[in-house]
């Protein structure tokens, strides 16, 4: 870890975060993905079916 | 390789393939929101009570084409436009995969095409939501599939772009903010087309007959994956061009570049989960999830807002008051170029999407207090007060400029333009107002006749929605005739616009050019955070929002007396 920060000068961590469009683009799409679509559409499979 | 032009106004290299593809995606959409405002004005003549302009079946004909042309075709081919112009002019840079482009827009441009005859046949008035298991003809989900797929393909191409731009060294460091907030939205859209791919494939094999069923609360979660995300990349793209706007026409830089991409990051992140609002009073779907959802991750994204909110006008003023407009607290606001549609465009869009469209959105998508305004004509007088007066009146300012720019020719009627955004954006947000009063009365959205004059139980509402009903009308005809103006002056401007006066004669006065090119396309804070008007601005914005919201808590306990 220590070594990747110096690797790349002094760029701040969160700098290189927001420099990478294909990291935020892979964020952008995972968070949305997990916290709304999968664990309301697994909410949704849990519902009993009626008998 | 690719060939380039050099803007005489600006001095920005333009790349000539992305600057067809930005004209005919900017003039596509123009022509959309054209026909569908047009339908927009004919929902809102049937729904004044005394005009009642259509029969019931027509009414939910257009009022399905105007969902869909305005709030998908019109806003998505202008963020095409949009992305392309960040990507390409912004940057220097030349447009990587220009026929992956061209693809796109035929993609775009035929499944809307055939998706509007699929409604104007008829078969089809399903209303953009298209929820099961009303069915649609199955036209009606291909054209929007192909749409989203030319979309996709947009967002690839914008991707590409930016990522060669950096390789070829077309600029140095960071992006710069707009393009930044480009990004941002292009990244929404990725998440956004996906979601809609997951739930209308299977819909439209339904329709086909090929699926047996879809499960309809499936299809809800789902489907607002899409239909909400969307809204939020026309949040972001309007406030991308906020920022361009104060850059062009102020030489303004961002209080902080730090703080205003940490507010983009928030979007990254949270805004997307907002999805579950539209689905707070749906059974079988847990509170932690709606509340997770909307609350907690949500208010992260709503900061981010507020923080654009309060930045946008700071840069300004920041910038005014280094030209020495310093007297009092709001000389710097006073002496903006208000006469200029491209300012008070963005400016309007700024005020009234806060006050309108952003109040009311945290007050909806509270749990508690959404049941209040459930599917009532609330809902509809909430979003024109954030995709129109925000984000479309944002793109008519951002037009006023980019139009005689690219085409290089003069405004048509420049006297109507200096008014159009005040007439569209005060009718609009009086559309907005109205329907909001009529929804608090109780008055349903998506509604034929308010008089249930047919109905088995009668209801009367308040003389008061009636009321409300007929002004909306009015200001309905007020905002289509801004709407109308907006495009009489592009359109015109393009066919019949006089040309610009050549370059060396321009460049002689042209002490504005430098500033476009380096405030927009560079990296750099302000360097002050002495704002005194802007923080005043933003305290009476946060009182309004403290006691909006605190109201609506006491509205909801007088909602269903309990003896
Ligand atoms: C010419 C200006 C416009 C007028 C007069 C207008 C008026 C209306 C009215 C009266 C409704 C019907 C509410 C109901 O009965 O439920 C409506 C719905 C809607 N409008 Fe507009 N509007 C205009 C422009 C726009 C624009 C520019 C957008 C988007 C960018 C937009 C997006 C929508 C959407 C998404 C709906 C909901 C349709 C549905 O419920 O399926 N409108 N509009
Ligand atoms: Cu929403």
């Amino acid at each position: 870890m220590s070594d990747e920060s110096r690797g790349d000068g002094s760029i701040p961590l969160m700098q290189q975060l927001l420099d990478s469009p294909i990291l935020l683009l892979i964020i952008g799409v995972a968070s949305p993905a997990i916290f709304y679509t999968l664990w309301g559409v697994m909410e949704i499979i849990s519902i009993p079916l009626a008998p | 390789m690719a060939e380039f032009r050099t803007c005489p106004d600006t001095g920005f290299k333009i790349d000539l393939a992305a600057d067809k593809l930005i004209k005919w995606n900017a003039v596509t959409a123009v022509v959309f929101l054209l026909v569908g405002g047009l339908f927009g004005l004919m929902v809102a003549l049937t729904r004044w009570p005394a005009v009642h302009l259509l029969p019931a079946d027509l009414f939910y004909l257009a009022l399905t084409a105007h969902g869909l042309d305005v709030l998908i075709v019109w806003i998505v081919f202008f963020e095409v436009a949009l992305i392309y112009f960040c990507a390409c002019v912004l940057l220097n840079a030349r447009m990587v995969l220009p026929k992956v482009a061209w693809l796109g827009y035929i993609l775009m441009l035929g499944g809307a095409a055939i998706t509007n005859v699929a409604v104007l046949s008829g078969e089809s008035s399903v209303m953009f939501t298209s929820y099961p298991p009303m069915m649609a003809a199955q036209e009606f989900y291909l054209g929007i599939i192909l749409f989203a797929v030319g979309a996709l393909l947009a967002c690839l191409v914008f991707f590409a772009t930016i990522i060669t731009a950096k390789k070829e060294r077309t600029y140095e460091g960071s992006l710069p903010l707009v393009v930044f907030g480009a990004m941002t939205a292009t990244i929404i859209a990725v998440f956004t087309i996906l979601s809609g791919a997951v739930i209308l494939v299977p819909t439209w094999l339904w329709s086909l007959d090929l699926l047996a069923n879809i499960d309809t609360l499936m299809y809800r979660v789902i489907w607002w994956g899409f239909g909400h995300s969307s809204q939020q990349i026309n949040v972001v793209a309007q406030i991308s061009i906020w920022y361009a706007i104060a850059a062009i026409l102020f030489g303004a830089k961002p209080l902080s570049e730090k703080v205003s991409r940490g507010a983009f990051l928030l979007y990254i992140l949270f805004l997307q989960l907002a999805s579950a609002h539209h689905l707070l009073v749906d059974p079988g779907i847990s509170s932690e999830w709606k509340i997770f959802n909307t609350s907690y991750a949500l208010y992260l994204a709503v900061l981010a807002s507020m923080i654009h909110g309060l930045t946008v006008p700071g840069a300004i003023e920041a910038a005014q008051r280094k030209k020495g407009f310093n007297k009092g607290l709001f000389e710097w606001l006073r002496k903006a170029p208000w006469g200029n549609p491209v300012f008070s465009g963005m400016f309007l869009s700024l005020i009234l999407f806060g006050f309108l469209g952003g109040i009311t959105g945290v007050m909806m998508g509270t749990e508690q207090l959404n049941i209040i305004i459930h599917n009532t004509l609330y809902v509809p007088g909430h979003f024109h007060g954030t995709v129109v007066v925000g984000t479309t009146l944002a793109f008519m300012a951002m037009s006023y400029w980019l139009v005689p720019t690219l085409w290089q020719k003069e405004l048509v009627f420049p006297g109507l333009a200096k008014w159009q955004p005040y007439l569209f954006g005060l009718g609009m947000g009086l559309v907005s107002t109205f329907m909001m009063g009529a929804g608090t009365l109780g008055v349903p959205r998506r509604h034929w006749d308010m008089t249930f004059a047919d109905a088995t139980l009668g209801y009367d509402f308040p003389a008061a929605a009636n009321l409300m009903m007929g002004l909306n009308g009015v200001a309905a005809v007020i905002g289509s005739i801004g709407a109308a103006i907006f495009i009489l002056n592009m359109v015109g401007t393009i066919l019949w616009g006089k040309a610009k006066v050549p370059a060396p004669a321009a460049a002689a006065e042209a002490p504005a050019a430098p500033s476009v090119t380096g405030a927009a396309t560079s990296y750099g804070s302000a360097g002050t955070m002495e704002v005194p008007g802007t923080f005043v601005l933003a305290l009476i914005f946060l009182t309004a929002f403290i006691l909006y919201y605190f109201v609506n808590w006491k509205y909801l306990s007088g909602v269903w007396g309990l003896s």
